[in-house]
């Protein structure tokens, strides 16, 4: 679903490579500055590599988390359009946190390295799923907010200079679109419904909104690696340049619904053709990062169960396997010797 | 613990009858069928493709890309490949 701007942490170091070559790194450059992609094995600046790797696994477990507050309503969708949709919806999410393991994986980094990151907390993974879902309209804003805020933030990575990252940002770029319509029409029903359920739309956007805003990451002058990204066009668009879209193109949605944005400073700038809106709780932001989010604990513990549940099943199916495999070799052998 | 993790296997999908398998992306699986089950449901959720071929990553042989210049060069300077480098009178039809 989504890739947050966290760059301004410390790069981690755990991912050695190449070492750094003045010329080798001029001419990766010009590939780059010409718009030619980058595929697994060419040659790549160690940082690079370093930057790719943290960001598409971040991405990835931003995925498979994020099934988590969307699934805690499966069993409780209002009718059973409801439930297949979120059902969908919610297996593409573990589809997207897949491709984007596969990606990562051609970076040089094992799967169960980045499993291992995520169950121990020490990989990061979007803010935003460190939020409660409390009522069903939660389920209709996080597809409206929290997807169309992912769809700003990705469909530029569908240009991004490294292949494999690229090609599954297309990919799933064009499965997120439902994501967001069905998210709105949620909302939209609640919105056109009693007083009693448009209050609970108006309440989950109360709820919802800033957390979508810090989906974008830190403010550009707070970003550190935001210019080298750019030059590595890794990303496209400034964090705030990206928050800003969002909001322009969400404002009106939320008119349309009868909803109020819960932000005194809202107001449009004639002159600009842009909203301007009021300043983010950054320290809310630092806190969820920091793992002091309301749910954080919960979803690394969710994580960590699924993980440990599910070891016999991967144990048994690879055992399974190596004795099919050794049977059928044996049978070979046995074949051989009686044709000779 | 990577010792205990499934293999790797490349997935190609074949769109529509007529055209050939493209490669998609890649999946861990602990064996073929195993492999081609769950590629049907990762990168085939919305009628992607009539065909699946999955391969072990392991089994796959391919050029270095840092010698992508010497391996491909000998192909370059063989202009005499190419139907342009004929000339006919504009007058010839059908050529």
């Amino acid at each position: 679903m989504y890739t947050q701007g966290l760059d301004a942490k410390p790069a981690d170091n755990t991912i050695p490579f190449n070492r750094t070559d003045p010329e080798l790194e001029r001419r990766f450059q010009e590939r780059v500055d010409a718009e030619e992609k980058i595929e697994p094995r060419d040659w790549m600046p160690d940082g690079y590599r370093r930057t790719l790797v943290r960001q598409i696994s971040q991405h990835a477990h931003s995925e498979i988390v994020g099934m988590l507050p969307e699934g805690n309503w499966i069993t409780r969708a209002p009718t059973l359009r409801r439930k297949i949709a979120l059902l969908a919806k919610v297996q593409d999410e573990g589809g997207h946190g897949l491709y984007l393991y596969s990606a990562a994986e051609t970076l040089g980094v094992s799967r169960d390295e980045l499993v291992e990151q995520l169950l121990s907390g020490k990989a990061k993974y979007s803010s935003i799923f460190n939020y409660p879902t409390l009522t069903w309209a939660d389920i209709g804003t996080i597809g409206w907010l929290v997807d169309g805020a992912a769809i700003m933030n990705q469909v530029p990575l569908c240009r991004c200079s490294y292949g494999p990252y690229a090609r599954a940002m297309i990919r799933i770029c064009r499965e997120e679109s439902f994501h967001q319509r069905q998210g709105y029409e949620i909302v939209m029903t609640l919105a056109q419904g009693t007083p009693e359920q448009k209050r609970m739309a108006q309440d989950s956007l109360d709820r919802w909104w800033w957390p979508a805003l810090m989906m974008f990451g830190p403010s550009d002058d707070a970003s550190a690696h935001s210019a080298q990204n750019m030059r590595w066009k890794i990303k496209r668009f400034s964090n705030d340049e990206l928050r800003q879209k969002f909001v322009d193109a969400t404002v009106p949605q939320a008119e349309y619904l009868g909803l109020t944005i819960p932000d005194p400073d809202l107001r449009f700038n004639a002159e600009t053709g842009h909203y301007e809106f009021g300043t983010i709780d950054w320290s809310e932001f630092e806190r969820v990062l920091k793992g002091d989010g309301p749910c954080n604990r919960e979803r690394l513990e969710a994580r960590n169960k699924a993980w440990d549940d599910g070891a016999w099943v991967r144990e048994a199916a690879l055992a399974h396997a190596r004795k099919r495999e050794s049977r059928a070799a044996a049978q070979n052998q046995a074949g051989a010797r009686g044709r000779a | 613990m990577a010792r205990n993790e499934w293999p790797l296997y490349e997935v190609f999908i074949r769109p529509k009858n007529g055209l050939s398998h493209k490669h998609v992306g890649s999946l861990h699986a602990a064996d073929a069928r195993m492999a081609v089950e769950n590629a049907r449901d990762v990168y085939t959720r919305r009628g992607e493709g009539v065909s699946l071929w999955v391969v072990p990553s392991a089994a796959i042989t391919a050029s270095e890309p840092g010698e992508k210049e010497s391996f491909f060069d000998p192909a370059d300077d063989k202009i005499y490949r190419h139907p342009t480098f004929y000339t006919i009178p504009e007058d010839v039809k059908n050529i």
